[in-house]
């Protein structure tokens, strides 16, 4: 059996209840942090665990909580980002229903660890069922002591509040947030400052996803070092993969980091593999901004390497031949797949969801939208393919907030790799545009 | 219709939530309810009308103005009236994968609308939006809180009868 961190007790029924929680050890890891140990010695346990950010950056989340500036009289700030928006991405929606109390237990130990006496769990509008289960579970915990005033007879306070956005993907960049947070639109800010020293109500902020936060949980309970002995290299712990696609088995599941590739989407334990007589034809391995990879490149890596379910693996080659562990939004392609539809849906969404405030985003993800579909719908012209190309170029790097790159990606990668599907569309336009016609020349499936 | 005088006014028991959730963020941050509170509202009336807008203003301390470049920046606040059951589909990537965009084209022909619509009777309006962060169980639309998934063109039809009822 796989090494379980955050959904060992999952599948038992009533979990999401406080009793049943505690029960299977829950809150435990809580009464040893603030009963045992300082605030400073958790941060600790959480540099050594090496775990990185779950949201989708994989920056080291120990270093993060270290640069919290740390001013006298200040209120300190944690919020957590559970605006799961990325497309492909649901392991926090099902993290949150499932295991409430994991994610209310973690977000009490990183609170303590920070001198937080207000944190904040914003979660995307539209899970408001979501956000129902959470503000059950937190009253469970405030009525046993975990919450609210001089904890477990602490004298540490901690108020626990949800909030719900209001429908907007941009939110989830952690600056725009905080201005969401606010209760402003959800406009990116220039950095620096950075949220560690000016973030929400200009106060030192960390703001952590899902995930990472639930991680803290065993990682008090067994130690950063034991954390980080789970893995490979500088890909530390387990993470939630979301499969979805052209795959028998869609879902959420927990994996070891160094997985091969072949084993997540093949084995029976995870994807079951691709479906019924269909063949593999391309992986977005990390939620639809990063690079899409085509079959030949999943398995194995260009230099003929095994293709591991790590950071490093899954970015080997670069963005020549390599993709992102991203947010772990695995989804798979078979031969039926049109990537030019598919790379023109992604870029309707980035569209849709840019907001607008830098000039290379609000109009470059416009014209690719607008070039993609005239390219779907068999209006294309061969220049426009460069002209995408250049477009995307042109976005990445030169807006506030990584939505622009992630706009781009996707469109440069697929482009990179399928550039014959895309001339196809130009040079066919009536095949193309027939309902399900899908280019079945010289792509490599396996 | 009954006319009341000010038809601009919480329910005492909305009202009592949204002076709750005023509670929640520091003094003088009480702006950060805006959110919190536009959902309250929009459960209330269906839909955010200016009228509607200035009184949360009026709640929160705040400018009008505040409230509207808010409401129309975030896609789940309705600024014109909406049906009785605002169906909300899903449209990106990986639930078109899933067969998205046909079980969509049968939900279409089952109302007799096309998105941005009411059916006559009041009962359903029709809204794509992006990804609802349930790709593994797609497709999938929301109405209000509760999620539709693993959608089929027989399973629309059996949702939109019992939701006729």
């Amino acid at each position: 059996m796989a090494k379980k961190i955050l959904l060992e007790h999952a599948h038992i029924d009533g979990i999401e209840t406080f009793d049943t929680y505690r029960k299977n050890g829950g809150y435990e890891a809580l009464e040893k942090a603030i009963k045992t140990m300082t605030p400073e010695a958790v941060v600790e346990e959480a540099k050594k665990s090496g775990v990185r950010g779950r949201g989708g950056a994989g920056f080291p989340m120990g270093m993060k909580w270290g640069f919290l500036a740390k001013p006298e009289g200040v209120p300190r700030y944690l919020v957590c980002n559970a605006d799961e928006s990325e497309p492909g991405t649901f392991k926090d929606h099902y993290l949150m229903k499932t295991l409430p109390h994991l994610l209310i237990e973690g977000m009490i130990i990183s609170s303590f660890a920070l001198g937080a006496n207000k944190s904040f769990i914003y979660v995307r509008g539209e899970l408001m069922y979501v956000i129902q289960i959470l503000e059950k579970a937190i009253a469970e915990a405030k009525a046993q002591g975990f919450l609210g005033k001089n904890i477990l007879g602490s004298g540490y306070d901690l108020e626990l509040i949800v909030h719900p956005g209001g429908g907007a993907y941009i939110c989830g960049e952690e600056t725009a947030l905080l201005e969401s947070l606010e209760g402003k639109r959800g406009n990116p800010r220039n950095k620096p400052p950075f949220p560690a020293v000016k973030g929400l109500y200009q106060s030192p902020t960390v703001v952590n996803n899902v995930e990472s936060i639930a991680n803290m949980v065993w990682i008090i309970t067994n130690g950063g070092d034991a954390y980080a002995a789970v893995g490979v290299g500088r890909s530390t712990g387990t993470k939630l993969i979301s499969a979805s696609g052209h795959i028998r088995k869609p879902g959420v599941y927990e994996i070891e980091l160094g997985l091969s590739v072949d084993e997540f989407m093949n084995s029976d334990e995870y994807c079951g593999g691709i479906r019924d007589g269909h063949q593999l034809k391309a992986l977005v391995a990390g939620g639809s901004s990063v690079p899409i990879i085509p079959a030949n490149l999943v398995y194995k890596t260009a230099n003929g390497e095994d293709r591991l379910m790590s950071y490093e693996s899954l970015s080997d080659g670069g963005f020549a031949t390599g993709t992102m562990l991203g947010s772990g939004g695995f989804i798979v392609y078979d031969e039926t797949a049109c990537i030019v539809r598919n790379t023109w849906n992604f870029s309707r969404f980035y569209h849709h969801e840019s907001c607008g405030q830098c000039s290379p985003c609000r109009e470059g993800t416009g014209w690719m939208e607008k070039v993609l579909h005239r390219l779907e719908h068999g209006h294309g012209h061969m220049r426009d393919i460069d002209l995408l190309v250049d477009v995307a170029k042109k976005i990445e790097g030169n807006t506030i907030c990584p939505l622009g790159d992630a706009a781009a990606w996707p469109v440069a990668s697929a482009i990179r790799h399928f550039r014959d599907e895309f001339e196809w569309h130009v040079t066919h336009p009536k095949e193309a545009t027939q309902p399900g016609a899908v280019y079945r020349g010289e792509v490599e499936l396996v | 219709m009954t006319q009341v005088a000010n038809p601009i006014e919480f329910t005492p028991e909305r009202l009592a939530l949204v002076k709750d959730m005023i509670t929640r963020y520091p003094q003088g941050k009480q702006k950060s309810a805006l959110l919190p509170v536009l959902h309250v509202a929009q459960d209330q009336w269906g839909w955010l009308s200016s009228e509607v807008m200035d009184h949360v203003a009026e709640l929160l301390s705040i400018e009008p103005i505040e409230v509207y470049e808010v409401a129309t920046f975030y896609t789940m606040f309705h600024l014109q009236p909406v049906g009785k059951n605002v169906i909300e589909y899903c449209r990106t990537g990986p639930c078109c994968l899933m067969g998205a965009e046909s079980v969509y084209d049968h939900l279409q022909q089952k109302l007799g609308i096309t998105t941005g619509e009411t059916t006559a009777d009041g009962l359903f309006s029709l809204k794509e939006v992006e990804c609802l962060a349930a790709c593994g169980w797609g497709p999938v639309f929301q109405i209000r809180e509760k999620y539709y998934m693993n959608l089929t063109n027989e399973r629309v039809d059996s949702i939109i009868e019992e939701l006729s009822q």
